[in-house]
């Protein structure tokens, strides 16, 4: 599995508005490179990212190759109740990443 | 050898060899028909118009971050921030960003929510040409919003070889 990085703040007040940053490593193959010889690489991209919190999606994105390698995405939420964000990354290949982080709302 | 079906591009080096004068023995392609089908300020509108439908985009609201000079076009960071108090009666709905001279004229759609609490993404992107980028937001009232940032790019991305 590709490695990811998930940015979530380990506490929060309730209602306060909190700032989730996440990053995978992926090639974004665009399918519009080459080699020398010409031959093109196929695409191979990350085409959604989707975040719940506790289940309800709160985030969600659509991915286009013009999106950069390693995509990263930064996007706010509100802290409303302590539990657990899942972050999802799903590929051309059908292959879904999940990643999970706790957070503690006072 | 088997024949395996391949995409004959020139390389630059190769157009610049022909384009020197010298003779080349294989065929090679004008460097016009090297590029992959580029997205126009046309289909740039058709992108646009399929995100918006009938819909009228009206100018503000949205406040489009790209840095007007980039250096690597592999990696250029973008914001995107639409002023809407982001609640459930007034929020926004959806973000995209298109550009006219990527492969492909879609670049992004985010889709936020009341629970976002603030309408503002960030994240990295290719950027093929010098050109401008649109973003458009779609707010829970229907209406709809843009910016767009007309970029220069040092060095292009997508479409070199390895």
């Amino acid at each position: 599995m590709a490695r990811a990085l998930v940015n979530v703040p380990a506490k929060a007040k309730r209602g306060a508005v909190i700032e989730i940053k996440a990053l995978i490593s992926h090639p974004m193959e665009t399918g519009y490179r080459h080699d020398e010889s010409g031959h093109v690489y196929p695409r191979d991209i990350i085409n959604r990212f989707v975040c719940t919190y506790n289940g309800v999606v709160v985030f969600q994105a659509d991915l286009f190759p013009a999106v950069a390698a390693n995509p990263f995405l930064s996007f706010f939420t509100v802290a409303t109740e302590s539990g657990v964000l899942a972050l999802s990354w799903t590929g051309d290949d059908g292959r879904t990443q999940v990643e999970t982080a706790n957070i503690t709302v006072e | 050898m088997p024949e395996r079906q391949t995409i004959v591009i020139p390389t630059r080096r190769q157009f610049l060899v022909v384009a020197g004068g010298l003779a080349v023995t294989s065929t090679v392609l004008p460097l016009a028909a090297s590029r992959p089908a580029a997205a126009t300020p046309d289909t740039m509108a058709a992108a646009i118009r399929d995100f918006i439908g009938e819909a009228t985009v009206r100018d503000g609201k949205v406040k489009l971050d790209l840095p007007p000079l980039v250096e690597n076009g592999n990696s250029v960071s973008l914001n995107v921030t639409v002023d809407s108090p982001m609640t459930e009666a007034d929020h926004v709905k959806s973000i995209a960003v298109f550009n006219e001279k990527n492969p492909q004229p879609n670049v992004l759609h985010f889709h936020l929510g009341p629970r976002s609490g603030k309408a503002s993404v960030s994240t990295r992107i290719r950027l093929a040409d010098s050109q401008r980028v649109v973003a458009i937001a779609q707010l829970s009232d229907g209406s709809f919003w843009s910016d767009s940032v007309d970029v220069i790019v040092t060095l292009v991305a997508c479409l070199e070889t390895l």
